[in-house]
């Protein structure tokens, strides 16, 4: 088979010694981690491999022998790397020799043990180790395999990327440290390290743990006895702030755990809840500073009392067109006016119960601003919830005209069938026919024209008050979907596939780099990242979601037959 | 291997570009308002910048190598490189497909890969060179080049 190494590309340079790595031999591929200088002493090579493969559980030996030299080949040199060749036993035994400056290096493989001895073809795949080290695979499959399965195809990407990651400890000595073995890698110039990430990682504990003690005590209160009372359940239930609440609470709970992440799903879960919780207060914060300035909220509280009293003047404007001749209809004089006044009446005190809370609205509106300081999610659940209870009124007269609609459409339908001399059997659950007396029948037909004619006005009422409440309910749900959207999207995972791509790769991509006669083929191994739109999908933050409960056709059933309907199901909404 | 698809033609070019012109001058002379010719302008420079990035490729390649995989790679208008790796293991076989396309039957180079459960089995089907869809004639020579190296791994599989 084509041997294939992996080379690292800052080990180029280096000076003349053995190759370390790991060997695959299922692939008949050698990772190279770190090239060993002389002089050094074989025990203590092998000692040191041995504590390394210890620890990172990667089976780390000498594969090979590296020479650098200025100057042509030297005999005497070669035969030295080749005797290293037996103190070192490796089958087989890589030597990769790189002469003056030229960018085409020699390689070949000494096999000692092999039965038949031939040349094999070399591919030399340069690789940048950092990013290698630092990157997480996609797989785009399911891992639904069984184990056996896995140890059999086990991708082979897989397989060097996670050789190169688990040998961390390898690359932490520099050139700096004094011990009997000198290595070169990515890091032998000097250890990587940020005096900010330190100091961030020693101030995050006790900031968890005072956040965990904190977190403890408001769950508490919040799970005690004394708001579970019914009104206040059924309260807290209906009002979507509070559901915003908790779940950006149970975020926090996620964050302040003292559990460190465990894989990289979990590391990435939690970074993501973190950014997205900062960018929300932030945005909360910048709201509140604008809606505080040159005193807009009491511009606000000033011009709420106008809108709510034009939007009651509006509805009875409406109720006096639907009681005269609306569209041209002609409705039914009597029922009409019941309607019309029971509706105005209402209104009426809606206004008036309106004008009673004008002198608090100010102070109300001035308060419940402060809370947007939470986050810009939290301020829109809570526009959501007001503009729920200005219109509630809508919605009362929503519930009126859909009680007495579906009572109407239910009559109508029994005695239709009654008309057809049918009955609605409830044991067997069909139509059945049956024998009615005449007073039965007579009866029974006058109501149903009773019922016939007074159907256009109920049903124009109806209508009017379902568009009012549909309109309401397209608003609430728009301002859910986008608080949806601010609660799930992972900013942090969008940020670091536009700063570090190759952080989250998809896969690899070579190229071919310049070849020669008679040398190995040489290629360079860039990592591939991943798409937006599979980050996105990847690391979705879960979300108590709405989405519509009812396919079009059930929604358009329910509104014919004049059933209540609430369109968005939220999810963990018991089904009734 | 690489394959070129047709370049940006200038004529096409420019008759949308007029068009979208002339349906703005019309808005402008109905409306008024002459922020309708300018946003036309905009309208026409982004979806110029949109279409070359997004949408028209202008080169597509495959380069095989015997142990490692196949690698498609699209370049576009713009020079964004889109590449996708499919490692040996997957790669069950490359065939010629022949596909009945409204009144013409066309041919097209894919790749099938191997299902992990089932041996015998394909998992799924990956179409090359879909935007520059050469001819039958290239294809056949792209087809006997993949068939070497292919050939030359089930050899290679079976002596070890």
């Amino acid at each position: 088979m084509v041997l294939k190494v992996f080379f690292p590309s800052c080990c180029s340079s280096a000076e003349s010694g053995i190759l370390i790595g790991r060997w695959i031999s299922e692939q008949s591929s050698a990772v190279i981690l770190a090239v060993v200088h002389f002089p050094f002493i074989p025990v203590q090579v092998k000692q040191y491999l041995s504590e390394v493969q210890r620890v990172t559980k990667v089976s780390v030996s000498v594969l090979g022998s590296w020479s650098n030299s200025k100057q042509e080949k030297e005999e005497s040199l070669s035969e030295f790397l080749e005797d290293l060749g037996t103190i070192f036993s490796h089958e087989p035994w890589i030597q990769i020799s790189k002469e003056g400056g030229s960018k085409f290096w020699s390689c070949s493989t000494l096999q000692k043990h092999s039965n038949n001895p031939k040349e094999e073809e070399i591919i030399l795949v340069y690789y940048d180790q950092r990013k290698v080290m630092l990157s997480h695979l996609h797989p785009p499959l399911d891992t639904a395999t069984s184990a056996d399965h896995k140890a059999d195809d086990a991708s082979k990407l897989s397989a060097i990327f996670d050789t190169v990651a688990k040998s961390k400890i390898l690359f932490m000595t520099d050139r700096y440290d004094d011990g009997p073995i000198k290595l070169t890698h990515w890091q032998s110039d000097g250890v990587e390290a940020s005096i900010i990430v330190e100091l961030m990682k020693q101030a995050s504990v006790p900031a968890c743990m005072l956040l965990t003690f904190l977190l403890s005590l408001i769950s508490g209160i919040c799970r005690s006895r004394v708001l579970k009372f019914w009104p206040l359940s059924f309260l807290w239930s209906k009002l979507s702030t509070c559901e915003q609440l908790g779940h950006r609470l149970q975020h926090l709970q996620v964050i302040s755990s003292n559990k460190k992440a465990q894989t990289q799903t979990q590391l990435m879960r939690k970074a993501n809840i973190f950014v997205s919780l900062l960018i929300d207060v932030a945005l909360g914060i910048l709201l509140m500073s604008w809606l505080y300035r040159k005193n807009r909220i009491g511009h606000l509280a000033d011009t709420l009392i106008p809108v709510a009293d034009h939007v009651a003047e509006e509805l009875q404007d409406l109720l006096q067109w639907l009681m005269g001749a609306p569209a041209g209809l002609k409705m039914n004089r009597a029922l009409d006016q019941v309607l019309g006044r029971f509706f105005l009446y209402h209104i009426h005190l809606w206004i008036s119960y309106i004008h009673l809370m004008s002198p608090f609205i100010e102070m109300i509106l001035w308060y419940v601003g402060l809370s947007a300081c939470l986050g810009l999610t939290v301020a829109l659940c809570i526009l959501s919830d007001i503009i729920a209870l200005l219109t509630f009124h809508i919605y009362c007269f929503y519930v009126y005209g859909a009680r007495l609609y579906c009572l109407k459409i239910y009559g109508l339908s029994s005695l239709w069938r009654l008309f057809r001399g049918k009955k609605w059997n409830v044991l067997r659950q069909r139509v059945d026919s049956c024998s009615y007396d005449l007073d039965q029948l007579f009866i029974g037909t006058l109501l149903f024209t009773i019922l016939l004619f007074l159907l256009p006005t109920t049903a124009l009422y109806y209508l009017v008050f379902t568009l009012l409440r549909l309109l309401v309910v397209i608003v609430q749900g728009l301002i859910h979907l986008l608080v949806d959207l601010i609660d799930s999207l992972p900013l942090y995972s969008i940020i670091l596939r536009l700063c570090r791509s190759y952080r989250l790769a998809a896969g690899v991509k070579f190229r071919v780099l310049e070849q020669q006669d008679g040398k190995p083929l040489r290629l360079l191994m860039q990592i591939n990242p991943l798409s937006y739109g599979s980050v996105v999908q990847t690391y979705r933050l879960p979300t108590y979601s709405c989405y519509p409960k009812d396919s079009w056709t059930s929604l358009c059933k329910k509104l014919f037959l004049g059933e209540l309907i609430y369109p968005w199901k939220h999810k963990g909404e018991k089904q009734d | 291997l690489a394959v070129r698809c047709p370049r940006l033609q200038l004529r096409s070019l420019s008759a949308v570009t007029s068009a979208v012109w002339l349906a703005a001058y019309a808005l402008f002379v109905l409306s008024e308002n002459s922020m309708v010719l300018s946003a036309a302008i905009f309208i026409t420079l982004i979806g110029l910048i949109i279409y070359l990035h997004f949408v028209k490729i202008d080169q597509e390649s495959l380069l095989v190598i015997g142990s490692l995989g196949i690698q498609v790679t699209s370049s576009y208008a713009s020079g964004k490189e889109s590449t996708t790796f499919i490692e040996m293991g997957q790669v069950k076989d490359v065939v010629i497909n022949e596909a009945i396309h409204m009144q013409k039957v066309v041919y097209y180079l894919c790749i099938l890969l191997q299902d992990p459960g089932d041996p015998q089995g394909i998992s799924e089907v990956v179409p090359l060179f879909q935007s520059s869809k050469p001819r039958l004639d290239c294809l056949i020579e792209v087809y006997k080049s993949c068939q070497e190296i292919l050939e030359q791994r089930k050899t290679a599989l079976q002596s070890s």
